[in-house]
């Protein structure tokens, strides 16, 4: 089948028209009409579109706080702000897998504040940062296990299972402590926190280089594949003879690992592992993903879409922070965001039919 | 057992495939009631019944998507028992069936390979070969003429009979031994259709067993060597389709004439 180059170029919502009438003349006339270039175009446009419509939100609004105020764009600021995206970003990663699946882990923002005490407990015992770090890793996968085993083997709908062990890791990690925070982290681990090379914090390069990971997973391997395929039509991927309840369960435990590293980057950053510290942006992660074009319906999304989610999130803390709008006003706009992040994505998805 | 087999039959083909006695319910629904048929290979077996008489829950049965609550289920002679979807594909056995299962967010590629993706191995990471599955894809599609638009396309942008042809597709590429296909022309347009019943032909011509579930009993007498019949979950009647009139199955499904006696 050939390729017209001209026709690769068209990127605009003519294009878009163009291809609606073609397609319905196929239609009507029956005949087998290649719409191959325009139906690979259409898909892609969308992509690319969804991707770039917040890319471009990104860009504007640094624009704007770039203008608004003169210390926005120093790179201390710049620094700060993809140093605290990192949390949220990890977070996203597995919980854009999740979502992918058609699921939805709300216990993220609980296992992020567990995995920090569990890891800073044993950070503290056993003079020890490494084993710390294995603790913290573990706490997030046991969390992820028990949500998958949960979905898969007590068929409880995603959304009850993890509000289930939301709630319990949110209480455990409150036992644990005695609802007293963890202090004397080891220096060389908070050193991580806040360290950096070549201007970029380390703990945006460990996001940056999971979120390649997974997304080189969801679209280079069967596994990624399978993961798509299971949360566009669950029937569709058993029939096919997938194991839909390993490809579940292994999703859960991704984003439990995630929500443990998530935990660990936030101990490093502050350098106290608070009992009840990340609950201020539990949703944040799953706005990221939304935001970034996934659909909470399961069979698509991207970890790179949901990262430039994370990003403008960040942005926008950090840009309304200098600007000194409130907190209030600020939680007000990220519901504004994700609503108009959805809203737009579904106008461009009723426009293909 | 099912007592009135003709005995004019031609032998055409060893049994790929024998249900003994298989019943399956649903609740307080009985989908299957003591059904016992048998699937010869380059024989082409059609299977009609009223909506509700269990002709999709036997599909269901035979490729793996559901476990018979009763009876036995012979795979060239072996009995089996098929738990997963999985093991029926392992054994040749395909199926089209009757809501197509595809993945409408995937590409016409990834749902033909879907479960059974090529792999490049790097060590001990296998990754997909998606130029392969592409090749390949475009054979299946080619060898059996249907009318794709592209590939790389969604199958959610793809129009009913197209999906349909994907279902087709990926069965008939991988069918080694038995294909089945669950009303396999209920979405498509009257030339569409003649290719397809074309196509399962060739099956039967090569070798394959195919069973048919069809409402359109033009079209099975035009494809079929035997028709069994089903009503409310009971085989009421098996046919050599030459030895029968579309009236009398008609008569059949319906139950306007009584079913044939049983052992
Ligand atoms: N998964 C299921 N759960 C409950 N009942 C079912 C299920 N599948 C089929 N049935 C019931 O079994 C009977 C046979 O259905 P089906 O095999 O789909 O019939 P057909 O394909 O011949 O129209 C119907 O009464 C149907 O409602
Ligand atoms: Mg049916």
């Amino acid at each position: 089948m050939q390729r017209h180059p001209a026709l690769r170029r068209t990127g605009s919502g003519r294009s878009r028209m163009a291809r609606r009438g073609l397609v319905a003349r196929s239609a009507s006339t029956g005949e087998p009409v290649d719409t191959t270039i325009r139906l690979n175009q259409g898909e892609r446009v969308r992509a690319v579109l969804n991707s770039s419509l917040v890319a471009l939100a990104l860009i504007v609004l640094v624009g704007v706080f770039g203008i608004a105020s003169p210390y926005f764009l120093t790179s201390a600021n710049l620094f700060r702000v993809v140093q605290q995206v990192a949390v949220v970003a990890v977070l996203a990663v597995g919980q854009a897998m999740v979502i992918i699946t058609g699921g939805i882990d709300l216990s993220e923002a609980a296992v992020v504040p567990l995995a920090a005490v569990v890891a800073a407990m044993v950070m503290n015992s056993q003079h020890s940062v490494a084993a710390g770090v294995a603790a913290g890793v573990l706490t997030g996968a046991v969390v992820g296990t028990v949500n998958g085993l949960l979905v898969t083997r007590l068929k409880l709908p995603p959304f009850i299972a993890t509000l289930a062990t939301f709630s319990a890791a949110d209480g455990s990690a409150l036992l644990l402590t005695g609802g007293q925070p963890v202090f004397n982290i080891p220096p060389a681990f908070s050193s991580f926190g806040s360290g950096g090379v070549l201007g970029i914090p380390y703990m945006t390069l460990v996001a940056l280089l999971l979120a390649i990971l997974m997304q080189f997973v969801l679209t280079a391997t069967p596994f990624g594949r399978h993961v798509y395929a299971v949360g566009s039509n669950p029937l569709a991927a058993r029939l096919a003879g997938l194991r839909n309840e390993r490809l579940l369960g292994s999703v859960y435990v991704i984003s439990g690992l995630m929500s443990g590293i998530g935990g660990l980057l936030l101990t490093a950053y502050v350098s106290t592992a608070q009992p009840s510290e990340a609950l201020n942006s539990e949703l944040d992660a799953i706005a990221a993903v939304v935001i970034g074009g996934a659909s909470l319906f399961g069979g698509e999304g991207t970890i790179w879409g949901a990262m430039l989610g994370a990003l403008l999130l960040a942005v926008l803390n950090n840009g309304t922070d200098l600007l000194g709008i409130s907190t209030y006003v600020q939680t007000v706009l990220l519901g504004v965001v994700v609503a108009g992040a959805v809203a737009v994505d579904n106008v461009r998805r009723r426009a293909r039919y | 057992m099912v007592a009135q087999v003709a005995e004019d039959a031609p032998f055409v083909g060893d049994t790929v495939l024998s249900l003994r006695s298989v019943s399956k319910h649903f609740g307080g629904v009985t989908a299957l009631d003591d059904v016992s048929m048998e699937l010869q290979a380059a024989r082409v077996t059609a299977l009609v019944g009223d909506n509700g008489a269990g002709k999709s829950t036997l599909v269901k049965c035979i490729a793996g998507a559901h476990t018979p609550d009763s009876g036995t289920l012979e795979m060239e002679g072996h009995a089996v028992v098929l738990r997963h979807p999985s093991q029926a594909r392992s054994m040749g056995i395909e199926a089209v069936f009757q809501e197509l299962a595809l993945a409408d967010h995937l590409d016409v590629v990834a749902n033909i390979f879907l479960g059974r993706e090529v792999r490049r191995r790097f060590g001990p990471i296998a990754l997909l070969d998606n130029r392969a599955m592409r090749a390949r894809a475009k054979e299946i599609i080619d060898g059996f003429s249907i009318n794709i638009p592209s590939l790389r396309a969604n199958v959610r942008n793809l129009s009913g009979g197209q999906r349909q042809g994907v279902a087709i597709g990926r069965a008939v590429g991988w069918g080694t031994k038995l294909i089945i296909m669950d009303e396999p022309t209920a979405a498509l347009g009257v030339r569409e259709t003649a290719r397809i019943e074309q196509l399962i032909r060739s099956l039967g011509d090569r070798g394959l067993a195919v069973l048919l579930i069809s409402h359109n009993l033009e079209q099975v007498f035009n494809v079929s060597d035997v028709i069994y019949v089903l009503r409310r979950g009971r085989l009421v009647a098996r046919r050599e389709t030459g030895n029968c009139t579309p009236s009398e199955i008609v008569g059949l499904i319906t139950g306007a004439k009584e079913a044939d006696k049983r052992d």
